[in-house]
Formats: structure tokens, sequence, C-alpha cells
């Protein structure tokens, strides 16, 4: 065993909603495994799976350079309602605003959605007499009697948690840091989150409720990553400990005690970083990262290696992934469509006879039909196990031998007897369906996005990934598809190229052609000195360095593009930079500009980060050699209906430099990849698996 | 049947499933694309427009869902009406066509619509389509004081807008020196075209993927689905004549809306006979607007999950008599529609309501309460003169929906637009006024087995407390949500000042400095008896405030205990009490 010496090794932990994933690294080496995940402990599968992974091939946990840990812990706290008992306090006259959300129905023709329920109900919400204007000026001051009265209440109604929002904070935090100093000094031991802090930026719905989420997941949070380091340490690993944030970057322990709402959607972040990292490797500028699980598929687009961020999203939507019916939450963020599609999606027809698959998912437990362990919901799986792209006796490493007999059960009784068509046919046309709905979700995202999909390369991971990578990349237009290897456990995987970085966003509005720029130049070196203040913290060398943005719009619209410009200190010509970045940006999304409109600046935000290592650049001109499948089967192709026949390789036996002819199926132990009629495949240089069109 | 037959049988009928599933999503796609880019308000925070794709003959076979009803057929007629004007054999690619006639789209001059032609092989296939709502159109500007069309601004029959990809500088150089925000209704026009054209490709990119089947035999199969599982639908309803009659407080007058709803066969008619006569002032509708409104009440009644299309609207009737508010005839002013176009879903659903076996819900607030203000130096009035510069202002407040027939409606949502609230935050750095408060309305929810949804009350002034005018457009306070099956009626809304002076609810009124204007938007209408509402959420409503101790006593006979829990006792005693004196 070839102990690394120079980098040593590394630990990614990614706590799934199901699975914990656990990844050992060194730069020559990459170990991994999966453990259940344990609602009640999540920290001891984590401390089991650490010992047995490195007590496996030797390695002292002293030894271990660093940890890096996200996970979907604050995301199932929201999910689940398993928060604190929370108060929220703000500006007279506007008690209800979490609960008035946008005033309007995310469904146009369901005439009996339901609206999500408010975290913080309304008995819980107080009302304090103070008011700031838009320009952060004192209308009316605070009401400190009223302060000290509700400190009262909460101490008598025992609440565990509580958070501030006054409207116009994120100007001025006058009144809400008044009113959190008066409330600490009574209750110094009940965390307090105040908007100012946890998301300074304009519109007081989405600043309140992430303020609320912060407030309501703290309790839970803060002590949980507590333990963790105890634990870790108890075990006898004393180096630092990073956790992976939002928006892809990673901070230390204290940040997430803080701050836990940054942590919500950690986890598909770590595959969007590994994208990146594949396309630096690759040298590849346009990129769509695609990881299918068991219950979502996630894409997002790259360019230059670099995900696309946004500044908000949606958690706990209460009718799966449908847009506006969530909690919002304003923060950086890795920007990706999730929809409900995946191996254990539910395949059924509705009662006019068309094909519906997902968004529920049969889960883990019991799972697919073909599990065999009571479930009987057709599913994605059972439709890939019926159609013969799916060995039942490799499944997850030979761990869970499927049941073909199981699959098609399901099949004949959700599809094929009422559509009267025959099963695989059905099998096909299910998976075809769940092919569509990605591959629409993809188009539609890139649209919103202004971006173009043809150009890019599909990089596909997580289980289900590589067996609709291929169609799905047809589907789009894309020519170009590469497959990591360990592609099931890509997030933790991701998690260790994860940059050390901050991002410190504001509301500050400026009309371009009328700017302040000693006033922006104040406002940018302020989230300058907040964002390097986390990032130096965990550095052990040196300095972080910066890069600010600006959001953008032509006056009067609605929607903002992020423009990057070099320096805080704003000169003429860096406003005329950022004009021109601006207008380049527009145009490459819109084709086309406003010329005589003028331009408003609604947001700044600026990143600090460690200058990373370099990646290194292996040579990938690999010499091509063939190799000869273990055996053939026949499996159906949707457009020409006819039963062809695959070979079938293992992707243990194939290594750099080997060549793939489609139709081919190649098998490893956490997923299975399909390569159709006219693709081929090759191991390139870091071991991935390239696969481009190949006709004969 | 042979087997390998039988094999592609299947296929193909998958196929089409799947060309369904994205031809909906590209023109999905193609809402949203202008949605971001889009300069009116009231496109990007309410989607007030439409996307489509069209066959040659000019039948609807997808369309995004957007945010108001109000284009769902629109589109569909509109695009019949091109195909008619402009001979489909003359059309070229690179040709785009516009019009903003409301009597062949979607009923004001605001809403532009561009038709585009997609060729496949140099030969016609299909048409994309959209329809926007403008930021200006010239005219005296939106609102409903003009005295016909050609006050409200400029009007435009079917033109070319580009010629084989050449665009039409003439009817650009028109329409900008017609407009008051001119580069911005140019940006606008020109992304329809773009949101066309990639809408044609990537119909063609989808044709490409799957060679077997034409865009026509697609065309032909979602039609006929769709019309199919309509009528299969309305087979099952029992057949008969059922009525319903609102009276809504109208602009200068209570207008009558009247509907006769039959349902046959395989198809329901609707006839408007008896509504009230065309308004002096804007607030009337051409036919395809009427349609549209109608229709919507009836497919999110019926079926909702059958994608909108020429198919699931054909086995809908809608007949409005010439010359009613209902179906004006040119020149009729049509600019404010929206006002009483918003009351025809809750009037069509009543017509259901004996028809759907789960019930309908009860009336909403319907119309959105947007308060339209001016102020600044032009208002000031003697004695503060303000400084301010002058500024215009809209803002939407919406009320509470209708009680479902098996859940509380909805508290300060829209229905049946979409429209979305600005942040308080960003009205204020928008306009110099204070938004003092924007809260729930307690008790405005019509009491019942299930409460209709809460209005709010909203409190505004100008930052200086200098005084302003306001172009009052509510509706509902003279005429509440009626509640349905015992439930009782929304609270009316109301228009005050702080002071309490009483305000009109429709037209300008300055509210004098130093005073604010309080608007108390309507709630929804109950469902039900309110005695049969479980004790549960009567004390849940209570706790959060949502009604007082005395209506929970006296309306839903629900008593407490000094613990605060229900007294379950009492309550017994409370309920057989109100069951006998309401008989």
């Amino acid at each position: 065993m070839n102990v690394e010496k120079e980098l040593g090794w590394e630990i990614g932990v990614d706590i799934g909603g199901t699975f914990t994933d656990i990844v050992l690294r060194s730069s020559s080496e990459v170990l991994s495994t999966k453990v259940l995940t344990s609602s009640e402990t999540p920290v001891l599968p984590v401390i089991a799976g650490i010992k047995k992974l490195a007590g496996d091939i030797g390695i002292p946990l002293k030894g271990i350079n660093r940890v890096v840990h996200g996970t979907t812990l604050a995301t199932n706290a929201i999910i689940e309602k398993k928060g604190a008992k929370t108060a929220f306090i703000t500006t007279e006259g506007f008690r209800d605003v979490i609960e008035m959300r946008t005033e309007s129905r995310f469904d146009q023709y369901d005439l009996n959605i339901q609206m999500p329920p408010p975290l913080i109900t309304r008995d819980k919400r107080f009302t304090i007499s103070e008011r700031l204007s838009a320009t952060g000026a004192k209308l009316i001051n605070l009401n400190k009697a009223e302060v000290n009265k509700l400190i009262s209440i909460l101490e008598k109604e025992k609440f565990e948690s509580i958070a501030i929002g006054f409207l116009h904070a994120h100007v001025n935090p006058i009144h809400e840091l008044m009113t959190k100093k008066l409330i600490r000094k009574a209750l110094p031991t009940i965390p307090i989150s105040i908007s100012s802090e946890v998301s300074p930026e304009i519109r007081e719905y989405e600043r309140f409720t992430t303020t609320c989420v912060n407030a309501y997941i703290q309790p839970v949070i803060s002590p949980y990553l507590g333990v963790l380091e105890k634990q870790l340490r108890l075990i006898g690993i004393g180096c630092p400990i990073f956790l992976m944030l939002s928006n892809g970057g990673l901070s230390d322990v204290e940040t997430g005690k803080k701050f836990p709402v940054r942590m919500v959607e950690s986890g598909p972040a770590g595959g969007a970083i590994l994208a990146g990292k594949i396309s630096k490797e690759c040298k590849l500028d346009k990129v769509v990262s695609f990881d299918m699980g068991g219950t979502t598929a996630k894409v997002c687009l790259l360019d230059d290696g670099k995900p696309d961020t946004a500044r908000e999203f949606e958690v706990a939507r209460q009718y799966r992934f449908k847009r506006g019916s969530g909690i919002p939450i304003r923060i950086p963020v890795i920007e990706m469509v999730e929809i409900g599609a995946g191996g254990g999606s539910v395949c059924k027809i509705d009662e006019y006879g068309r094909i519906l698959v997902g968004p529920e998912s049969a889960g883990s437990d019991p799972g697919p039909a073909c599990y065999g362990k009571g479930g009987f919901e057709a599913t994605i799986t059972d439709a890939n196990v019926i159609l013969n792209r799916i060995n039942p006796q490799i499944f997850a490493g030979g761990k869970l031998e499927l049941s073909s007999i199981d699959a098609k059960n399901s099949f004949e009784l959700a599809l094929a007897r009422p559509l009267n068509e025959p099963i695989n046919i059905c099998a096909a046309g299910a998976v075809e369906m769940v092919d569509e709905n990605m591959a629409n979700a993809a188009r539609e995202h890139a649209m919103e996005r202004g971006k173009s999909l043809l150009d890019r390369t599909l990089i596909a991971f997580g289980g289900s990934a590589p067996l609709h990578a291929v169609r799905l990349a047809q589907k789009l237009g894309i020519k170009k598809i590469i497959i990591p290897a360990n592609a099931g456990v890509g997030s933790a995987v991701g998690f260790l190229d994860a940059p050390i970085t901050y991002e410190t966003t504001r509301s500050f509005y400026q009309r371009l052609s009328l700017i302040n720029k000693k006033q922006v130049s104040a406002v940018l070196a302020k989230l300058e000195f907040e964002a390097k203040k986390v990032v130096e913290r965990v550095s052990s060398s040196g300095s972080a360095l910066c890069y600010f943005s600006a959001y953008m719009r032509f006056v009067g619209q609605r929607h903002e593009i992020k423009i990057r410009f070099p320096s805080s200190e704003l000169t003429s010509s860096s406003v005329q930079k950022i004009r021109e970045n601006f207008l380049e940006a527009y145009r490459s999304q819109y084709s086309q500009t406003m010329p005589n409109v003028d331009m408003e600046v609604v947001g700044w935000s600026v990143t600090a980060f460690l200058k990373q290592p370099p990646i290194k650049i292996r040579n990938n001109k690999v010499k091509s050699k063939g190799v000869r499948p273990q055996n053939t089967r026949n499996a159906l192709d949707f457009i020409t209906g006819k039963n062809i026949e695959h070979k079938v390789y293992s992707r243990k036996n194939i290594s750099i430099g080997s060549k793939i002819i489609g139709p081919a199926i190649i098998e490893e132990d956490q997923t299975t990849t399909l390569i159709p009629k006219n693709f081929a495949a090759q191991i390139n240089g870091y071991g991935y698996l390239v696969i481009e069109e190949h006709i004969t | 049947m042979n087997k390998k037959k039988k094999i592609r049988g299947g296929l193909s009928k998958m196929m089409l499933q799947v060309m369904w599933t994205r031809l909906i999503a590209v023109v999905e796609g193609q809402a949203k694309s202008l949605v971001r880019t889009a300069f009116s308000a009231t496109v990007s925070e309410a989607g007030d427009l439409s996307a489509a794709v069209f066959d040659t003959e000019g039948r609807m076979i997808a369309q995004a869902v957007t945010g108001t009803p109000g284009h769902v057929n629109s589109l569909a007629e509109a695009v019949k009406n091109f195909v008619l004007e402009v001979a489909p054999s003359r059309l070229r690619d690179g040709d785009h066509l516009l019009t903003n006639d409301p009597w062949l789209s979607s009923g004001h001059l605001h809403d532009i619509t561009v038709v585009t032609p997609t060729f496949r092989e140099g030969r016609l296939v299909g048409f994309f389509a959209c329809c926007c709502h403008q930021v200006d159109i010239g005219g005296l500007g939106q609102g409903p004081d003009a005295k016909s069309v050609f006050e409200e601004g400029l009007y435009i029959p079917i033109m070319y807008l580009a010629k084989a990809g050449e665009l039409n500088d003439d009817l650009i150089k028109i329409i900008k020196a017609n407009v008051r925000q001119p580069y911005e209704v140019e940006g606008d026009i020109l992304s329809y075209i773009a949101s066309n054209e990639t809408g044609g490709r990537l119909l063609n990119q989808m044709l490409d993927e799957f060679p077997n089947i034409s865009f026509k035999k697609l065309a032909d199969y979602i039609i006929d689905f769709s019309q199919k599982s309509m009528e299969e639908k309305i087979k099952h309803l029992p057949i008969g004549v059922f009525r319903n009659l609102m009276k809504v407080d109208g602009y200068d007058k209570e207008v009558i809306l009247k509907a006769r709803l039959e349902v046959k066969q395989k198809k329901i008619t609707i006839d408007f006979e008896g509504s009230s006569e065309a308004s002096k002032f804007g607030i009337n509708l051409v036919y395809n607007y009427t349609l549209a409104y109608s229709a919507y009440g009836v497919r999110a009644a019926l079926a909702p999950e059958i994608p909108n299309n020429t198919g699931s609207l054909a086995p809908i009737e809608v007949l409005a008599p010439e010359d009613s508010i209902l179906n004006v005839r040119k020149p009729a002013p049509v600019c404010a529609r929206h006002i009483i176009g918003q009351f025809l879903p809750d009037l069509v659903l009543g017509c259901l309501q004996r028809v759907v076996p789960e019930g309908i819900q009860a009336e909403g607030s319907a119309g959105i309460w947007g308060i339209q203000a001016r102020g600044g130096r032009e208002l000031s009035e003697t004695k503060v003169s303000s400084a301010l510069p002058t500024f215009d202002l809209l803002f939407f407040n919406s009320g509470g929906t209708g009680a479902r027939p098996t859940s509380d409606g909805l508290s300060a949502t829209g229905f049946p637009s979409g429209v979305q609230a600005l942040p308080t935050e960003a009205v204020e750095n928008f306009a110099p006024v204070i938004i003092w408060r924007k809260e729930f309305r307690p008790g405005s929810g019509g009491a019942g087995k299930w409460r209709g949804g809460l209005g709010q009350s909203v409190e505004f002034s100008v930052v200086d407390d200098s005084s302003f005018a306001v172009f009052a457009m509510f509706d509902r306070v003279e005429n509440p949500a009626r509640g349905r099956k015992g439930g009782f009626d929304g609270f009316r809304g109301s228009v005050r000042t702080s002071n309490g002076k009483k305000l009109k609810a429709k037209g300008k009124q300055v509210v004098q400095s130093g005073d604010r204007l309080v608007i108390d938007v309507p709630g929804g209408a109950g469902y039900g008896k309110p005695i049969y509402r479980n004790p549960i959420y009567v004390l849940e409503d209570f706790k959060l405030g949502l009604i007082d101790a005395k209506t929970a006593k006296l309306v839903y006979g629900v008593a407490f205990t000094s613990g605060g829990a229900i007294d379950f006792e009492r309550t017994k005693l409370l309920r057989k009490q109100l069951k006998i004196s309401k008989a």
C-alpha cells in the first residue's frame, strides 16, 4: 500500500437522507463507503464509517489532514418541521409578511391547492413599534418598553430561538441590533438571528423567511456540529474540519453554527464542484452536470469550470418541485434545477391513459418492486430491469439481488394491463418519459438562464445517471458525455475539491449613470472585510483574495444578471468596465441589448477565497485499445422498437485507453452505463469514461 | 394482431405522449424567457402573457400555463385570425406578423401579439405565437377613462413585423413615436421575435429526434385526445340548465352578470344573455376575453389536468349578446377589461355548483385591489407644499379566496388573477411613500364549515405627509363574496382615510396632507354552515387572532374554558341553540 506522504489523506462526508457517503482520498487513491444514515444520531455512522475505511488500509487517524462535511440535515429539519420553538419579532403592521408570501397561487388550474404553513405561526409572531424609511432614516423610534414587555413573554413561553426582522434593516440595522442587545441581556442563552446579518438583502418576505429558517434550525444544527467535532477529536482526528456551504465553498464550523441556513442544500453542491474539477481537467469550457440518484435528478450549468450561482432558492416545496410552493431562502447558492426523477420514481398512468413518471419516489424502503422488500410500485429501476439494461445479479455490488419477476408484475399491474400494451413497451415508454422530463427541465433551465445546451459536455454521476445520460444528451443535442470514476459517491468526492471561500451580499440600489462611487466603495469594503474574516480564520498561510459582483438589469426590468468586476475601490474606469460587462452578458443571454435604456445595480456581493493549488493536468492523449466483452444481452431500442444485442463489459476490466463501441453496457458496483448504437466510449487519462457519437 | 405491428403501434403511442410533453415544455420555456426580459410589471410580476404553438390551420396545439387566465383562449382565436388575414402559402421563413387589435386578440391595445411561421425543409409546419402586455401603448394610459378605443392608444391591424428576416422599420418607427417608453416597448417586441424563433428551432429539433412522426400526426393526436377526454368528463355530468346571477359594483353603476350554463351530451354552452349593457367606461370585454375567462372557470373545475389546446377548449361554447358588457363592438373602450373579467370564473363556477358532485368553492374577493396613486409637487395643496418630484405608483393587494368544499379559502391571495404582490421595501424604494401597514384583516373571511380566506388591510401615505391622489378601482365594496351551502359571505371591502373620512371605491380622489389612505380588502366567502366547523379549527383561528371570541361563540357556537381550551359541553349546547334559532 502506497501511503501518500506529501498531501496525506483527506475525508469527505456527505450525510444524505438515506445514505451517508464517506470518501477517503490521497492524491493517488480514492476509497469510499456508503452507510445508512441515522436520523437520531447522525454522527455515529460517520465515526464508524471513517474508522472502518481507515482501518481497512491501516491509515492512522492522526494522519488525516482535513475533513470536509456536507449534509442534508439542515434541509431535513425544515422539511420535517423538527426545528426549535421560535419567535419572530417584526415591525408593527407587518405581522403576516411570511404568511402572505407573494399573494399568488403556484398552480393556476388546481382549485384545491394548499399553501405551505408558515414556519413560525401567527401566534409566535410579535410586532414592535418602530419604523425606518427606505433610506434607513428613523420614522418611528424603537419602542424599548414594548421590547421589554415582549422579553417576559418570550421567557414565559419558553422560546428556544428568536428571529428578528424589521423593514429596511438591510439598509440600517440599528433597530435590530438594539432589540437583539436588549433580549441578549435578559435572556443570554437563547440564540438570536437578525435579518441584517443573516441575509442583508431587499425584499422583506425573502429576508424574513431566511432569518426565520436560520433561527428555526440553529438550536438543532449548532449542537450537532459540536458533537461531530467532539467525536472526531475523540477518535484522534485533530485536523481542521470544514463545512460545505450551499454556494459550493468551504468554511469553518463556527460559520455553520452561526448561519446554519447556509448549509441548506450543501450536499448537491458537492456534485457541481466535482463537475467543475472534471471540466478543468478535461479542458471543457461549457458543461452541464447531471446528477441522478434514487429520488431526484439535478442539473447544473458550468462555464469555464465554474457552476452557475444564484442568490435565492426554495426549500421544502409543498407540491414536490413545484416552483412557488416552498420557502424562499436568500443566500448565495449554486444554481441548479432539481426534479423528481430517479431510479425510484414511480411510474403510473392517469385517468386518461397517459404515462406519468414521478415525482413520487418509492424511496429505499421498501423501494422499487424489484428490490423484493415488499414494495409493489412500478419504478424506473424496475423498467430498467425489464428492459435488460440492469443486470439483477450485480446491482449495488451484488449486495441486493433484484427480482425481475417482481419488476414485470409491477408493470403488468400498473401500466400494461390498463393500457393493453406489452410490458416491455410500457417499460420503454416510462424510461423515455423520465428521460424526456429531465431533458425538459434541463432545457427550460438553460432557457431561463439564457444559455445554450448544444455546445456543452454532459458530466453524469449519481447511481442512476450513467444509464440515462446518453439518451438525455441526445435529447438535448449534446455530443459528448463524461462519466467519472466513483460516480456513485460524486458529491462526497466533490467536497474535497471545493475551494475555501465565503460570499457576502447586500442590497444597495444604484442607477449606473448616477452611481455614487464613494458610497458603493464603502459598502464593498465592508462586505470584503466580512468575507475575508471568515476565510482568513481558516487560512494557515497568507491572506484571502476577493472578487466583486454586481447584480444588474436595465431600469424597469425585474430579473438581474450577475456581473463581475475586479476591485472594491470604484473608479470611473471600473464603472465603465461594469457597464461593458453587463452589456456583453446581456447580449450573450438575450441576443440583443437596449441601447438607450439606463442600467441599475440592485445588489452587490464580495467573494473571498484562498488560492487553490492548480489542478494537475494529465496527458489525455491515450492510446486506443480494444477490449473483449464479458458477454452479451438484448435490450429494446425505443425509436426502432427492435431488440438489439448489447455487449456487456465490467468497468473493473477496462483501463485507460480502452475503447468500447455501442451498443454496449458497462457494469460496476454502484452503477451501470448504457452506450447505445452510434456511440462509443473510451477511458481517458483520468480513468473517466468519455462517450461520443460514433457512426459507422 | 401481428406482434411486430403491436409493438410498433404501442411505441408510436408512447412516442406521441413523449412529444406532447416536449411541446408543452417548449412553450413553457418560451414564456419564461419572455418574463425574464419584460419591462412591463404585469408581465414580470404577474405573468400577463401567453405563448403557444399552432399547426398550419391555426389550431392551438400546446400553450404555456401562465399567470392570468385572460390569455387562455384569446391567443387561440388570434392565430385563426392571422391565418385568415394572411394566406399561409404566401408566408416565408423569417416572416413575423403583429397586431394589437383588441377584437382579434386579447381584448385591449396594451397586448401585442406576434405570430411567426415555422418551416421545415422549406415547408410550413406551423406557427409559434406570443402575446405580451406592453408597459405603454400611448393614448390616455392604462385605466377605464377613455370614451372609445381610439383614445386608448395606438391601434395596429395585422401587419408584417418582419419579412424574410428583414425588420419592418416603418412599423417600429410608428410604434416608438406613439408610446411613452419607446425603447422598452421596442426591446420587448424584438424579444418576441427571438422567443418565437427559439420555439421553431426546438420544434424542428424534436421532429429530427422522432423521424417517424410528423407534426401533423402529433397535432391530430393531441387535439383528438384532448377533445375526447374533455367530452368524456362532460358526459358524466347531469344534463340540464344551471343558472347564476352576480351583482358587482361596476365603475359608475352596478353591473349584472348573468349566466345560463347548459350541460349537453358532450358539450357545455354558457350564455350570458341578460348581462348588463356595455359601459361608457373602459371596463368592457371583447368576446375573446369573455370566452377565455369563462373557459378557464369550466376547465379548472372539470379537467385541470388536460392541457389547453383547441381540442380541450372545443366542447365549451360561449355566447354573449352583442353590445353587452361581455361582448362589445369597436369602438367601445376596453382598456381596463380585467375589472369585470376577473368575476367571470366565479360566475361560471357558481353555475357548476350543482353539476360537480364534489362541490365548488365559494365566491372570493376576485378583483385585485391595486393602489394606483400620484403624488409629489404637482399635487401639493395649499398648506404643505411638497418638494418631491411628481410620481406615479401602482402596487397590488389581494383579498381572500372562497372556501373550498374540503378546505379553507386562501388569505390575501389572488384568484383568478396570478398577480404577485410587490414587496413593501421595493415599493418604498421605487416611490417616496410609506406603507404603514400591510397585514391580514382579522375576521374578514366568511364563516363556514370551511372559512373564507382573509382579506388584508393596507395603510399608506407619502413620505413627507403631502397630499396625494388615488385612482380607485375597487370592487366588492357594495356586493360581498357570497357563501355557499350555508357559509357566510366574506366581509365587504372599504376605502377610507385614517382620519375616518369615507372614500368612494371608484375614481380619482385626493387624500389631504397629514392623512393616510386605508383600504380593507374583501374577504372570501365561507362554505357550509359555521356550526359544523371542527371546534379545533375554531380554537386555532382564535389563537392565531384570525377571529375573535365573540364570533367563535355567536357564529361558530364554540365556547372556550378559562384555560383556553375548548369547552365541549357548552359548545354542544351553543351549537344546539344556534341550530334552533336558525330554524
